[in-house]
């Protein structure tokens, strides 16, 4: 029978919950790495048994850790990120430049093919890979040598490169995502890349139309149409059907359209599921009431799903990659808050169930779904 | 042997005991760094950059109820810490955790 295994990163450890298909009960592994943030943690497509996390601390820096056993045990690998080069700089809050400094894998997305493989997503922003599972890095320049590099400025949350979405139908494109300087695509595995930020609209910045600034929280994409790409930004939720090279806003009917999470059902590659949040002043759902919305329509017209979420005095948040979903029939979705809960609705969303209540701040979700 | 008292989270990333006991080349601070490096991999990065070699900001180095931490890595060790009389104290300090 299929298993399911989510994997939460959280502000001081992670945790490892597992169920049969039926998704009603649910073993809690952990704290793993108890008092480190884990910022993320993934599994391999190519082997689900290997994962890797993310761990770090204000006190001892950055931590990879891989399991090769589905999370019962890990071991340390390498934690050497070094800029290619001379880091140069980039913009400060204040606009003065500022020179790269690592702090941080906000993000670890490893190879569809290959488990040795996997690239990081790091603050201040740069996407590095590793191909002997996790022993050493390097940094695919490229990105942070393209030529707006001196003109990236941090979000509030730091200039952190979050979102990394492998194409798996052209093992040469990846897509990145960066708070706060936009979308990138690369069309030759990491070598060059360019911005795809045409399209989006925002008034934070000096030219709301710039090419680059835009502070994108997070893009999804359905893997049976790779050239598809929906997106939230820090306000507007966006979707693109030729690769990024431009987008339109789906916003519709949404009651707020900032928020962090976007993520596809598995199995619909037009249904997709946000959590709007309040406004980028207040990280809290609208009226204290939880509500994932979701689309069957590719954005623009949208439901509220508030069956099993609470309706009433609720005011947390939902990080960028704290929403994932199986691939079982019917789809699972998942996603962790802020006040340390993790919610999932076997039914596509229709109604929600608490897995865990009281886990520390969650950072981010990622489900495996085991034969 | 010099001794060594690491924090609790470096005890649980080294697997290592409350207190570790090395073999060091040089009675330096920067020699006692090295050899504990060497001894326990994961720990590099940890307590001080990979590149600069410059302690964490948020780490602590005391011994002999000094505190060591703003002195260069060619410092000589105490001499109670060379016989192994007094440790040497690695520290995560006060600040540096998140809530």
């Amino acid at each position: 029978m299929s298993q399911v295994r989510v994997l939460v990163g959280t502000r001081k450890g992670a945790f490892v919950l597992t169920s049969d298909g039926k998704r009603e009960k649910w073993d809690v592994s952990g704290p793993h790495f108890a008092g480190w943030e884990i910022y993320h943690l993934k599994g391999s497509p190519a082997d689900p048994n290997r994962l890797y996390a993310s761990q770090s601390s204000g006190w001892f820096g950055q931590q990879i850790q891989r399991s090769k056993d589905g999370g019962t045990t890990w071991e340390p690998v390498g934690n050497k990120f070094v800029y290619a080069g001379v880091p140069g700089t980039h913009q400060w809050y204040d606009g003065t430049p500022h020179p790269w400094e690592f702090k941080r894998v906000w993000h670890l997305e490893p190879s569809l093919s290959d488990p040795d493989k996997v690239y990081a997503g790091v603050e201040d922003a740069a996407l590095f890979e590793s191909s002997d599972a996790g022993q050493s890095w390097s940094e695919l320049s490229g990105l942070r040598g393209h030529g707006t590099g001196p003109h990236w400025a941090p979000g509030a949350g730091g200039m952190c490169l979050h979102t990394i979405v492998i194409d798996p139908s052209n093992p040469q494109r990846m897509y990145i995502a960066i708070s706060a300087a936009g979308a990138f695509r690369t069309d030759d595995a990491g070598k060059s890349w360019r911005p795809i930020n045409h399209g989006l609209h925002s008034q934070h910045i000096p030219d709301p139309d710039a090419e680059v600034g835009h502070c994108v929280h997070r893009i999804a994409m359905h893997r049976s149409r790779p050239d598809t790409l929906f997106m939230q930004k820090h306000w507007d939720v966006m979707r693109s059907d030729n690769a990024g090279d431009s987008w339109q806003e789906v916003s519709g009917n949404l009651p707020t359209d900032f928020g962090f999470v976007i993520d596809v059902h598995a199995h619909e590659p037009e249904t997709i599921y946000v959590v709007p949040i309040k406004s980028d002043s207040e990280h809290f759902p609208l009226d204290g009431k939880l509500s994932v919305y979701r689309s069957r329509s590719g954005g623009n017209e949208w439901e509220a799903l508030r069956k099993g979420l609470p309706q009433k005095d609720c005011y947390v948040n939902v990080l960028r990659d704290a929403m994932a979903v199986d691939s079982l029939d019917k789809c699972g979705v998942y996603f962790g808050t802020t006040g340390g809960q993790v919610y999932a609705s076997a039914d596509a969303g229709d109604s929600w169930a608490p897995i865990v209540h009281d886990l520390p701040a969650v950072l981010s979700v990622e489900v495996q779904t085991l034969a | 042997m010099i001794r060594v008292i690491l924090p609790a989270h470096l005890r649980t990333l080294g697997r290592a005991g409350s207190e570790v006991t090395l073999e060091v080349k040089a009675f330096t601070i920067g020699g006692l760094l090295d050899a504990l490096e060497e001894r326990y991999p994961m720990l590099q990065g940890a307590v001080r950059d990979h590149v600069t070699l410059q302690r964490r900001p948020f780490v602590r180095y005391f011994a002999c109820e000094q505190d060591l931490s703003h002195e260069p890595l060619d410092t000589p060790l105490p001499s109670p810490v060379v016989s192994g009389a007094e440790p040497f104290l690695i520290v995560g300090a006060i600040a540096g955790g998140s809530f």
